[in-house]
């Protein structure tokens, strides 16, 4: 093991679910390797701290997205269903796709983003709530889970000064 | 099939990363410093990520090999 603990300082940007994960997976597997992790949620990634945050996930624009179906006989989950854009944009649409991806993580046993935002903290990973998103957003630090600390873009860059891996996610 | 005995077995079968580096740093420091831990994984990603992370962490991988049709790791708590 390296003298000095490694760094990784992570700037989680997005609030969906597919997002979710990179950040948490990184700081929690960093985190287990024995680094000192920071993770700096600023704009959507924010609600990501929110207690009762419930993280969703649209193929609308997004065309990469695998449209598979997470049950029934192995040959009918293997088909990739095609789904015109103009049906994504239905109603409820949205909502039906974020349960079937949470259901497929579910069958693979990938834990859920509130289980690996856990283990985060209990790793020690140090959580920082930009102090402007709060305010442009009308949040204040009660809104999100109490290990939440507060920041702003100077708090990140001081930590990231000394960091051997920094991500914007 | 190996000889080497452990102090402790961690079944991390089914599971995907980051799961089985997380347990398996919490099930290593629930050991001795020289006690050894038997981690059972199915991911495929295992072997290259549990080599990396005894690197990484210190510890020693006394070895890392498959039994029926499974990654099994023995595991040398060392600091």
């Amino acid at each position: 093991m390296a003298e000095e603990r490694r760094k990784l300082a992570l700037i989680a940007s997005k609030g969906t679910l597919d997002w979710a994960y990179p950040p948490f997976i990184l700081a929690s597997t960093a985190a287990a390797l024995g680094w000192e992790v920071q993770i700096f949620f600023t704009f959507y990634g924010l609600l990501l701290l929110k207690p009762d945050y419930k993280p969703a996930v649209s193929p609308l624009g997004n065309p990469a997205m695998p449209m598979k179906m997470p049950f029934g006989p192995n040959g009918f989950q293997e088909i990739n269903w095609p789904m015109p854009v103009l049906v994504q944009a239905l109603p409820g649409f949205q909502s039906m796709a974020t349960t079937l991806m949470k259901m497929t993580f579910k069958n693979k046993n990938v834990p859920s983003i509130e289980e690996l935002r856990e283990m985060c903290i209990d790793l020690g990973v140090k959580l920082i709530g930009c102090q402007m998103t709060m305010d442009v957003f009308g949040f204040s630090k009660e809104d999100f889970i109490p290990e939440v600390e507060v920041g702003g873009a100077a708090t990140f860059l001081e930590f990231a000064a000394t960091a051997d891996v920094s991500l914007f996610i | 099939m190996s000889a080497i005995s452990a102090d402790k077995v961690l079944d991390c079968s089914g599971l995907l990363c980051p799961l089985p580096v997380i347990k398996t740093t919490k099930a290593i420091k629930e050991l001795q410093v020289g006690q050894v831990l038997k981690m059972i994984a199915t991911d495929p990603g295992a072997p290259a990520d549990m080599e990396a992370w005894a690197k990484q962490t210190g510890n020693e991988l006394l070895a890392s090999e498959q039994e029926d049709g499974k990654f099994v790791f023995y595991i040398r708590r060392t600091k």
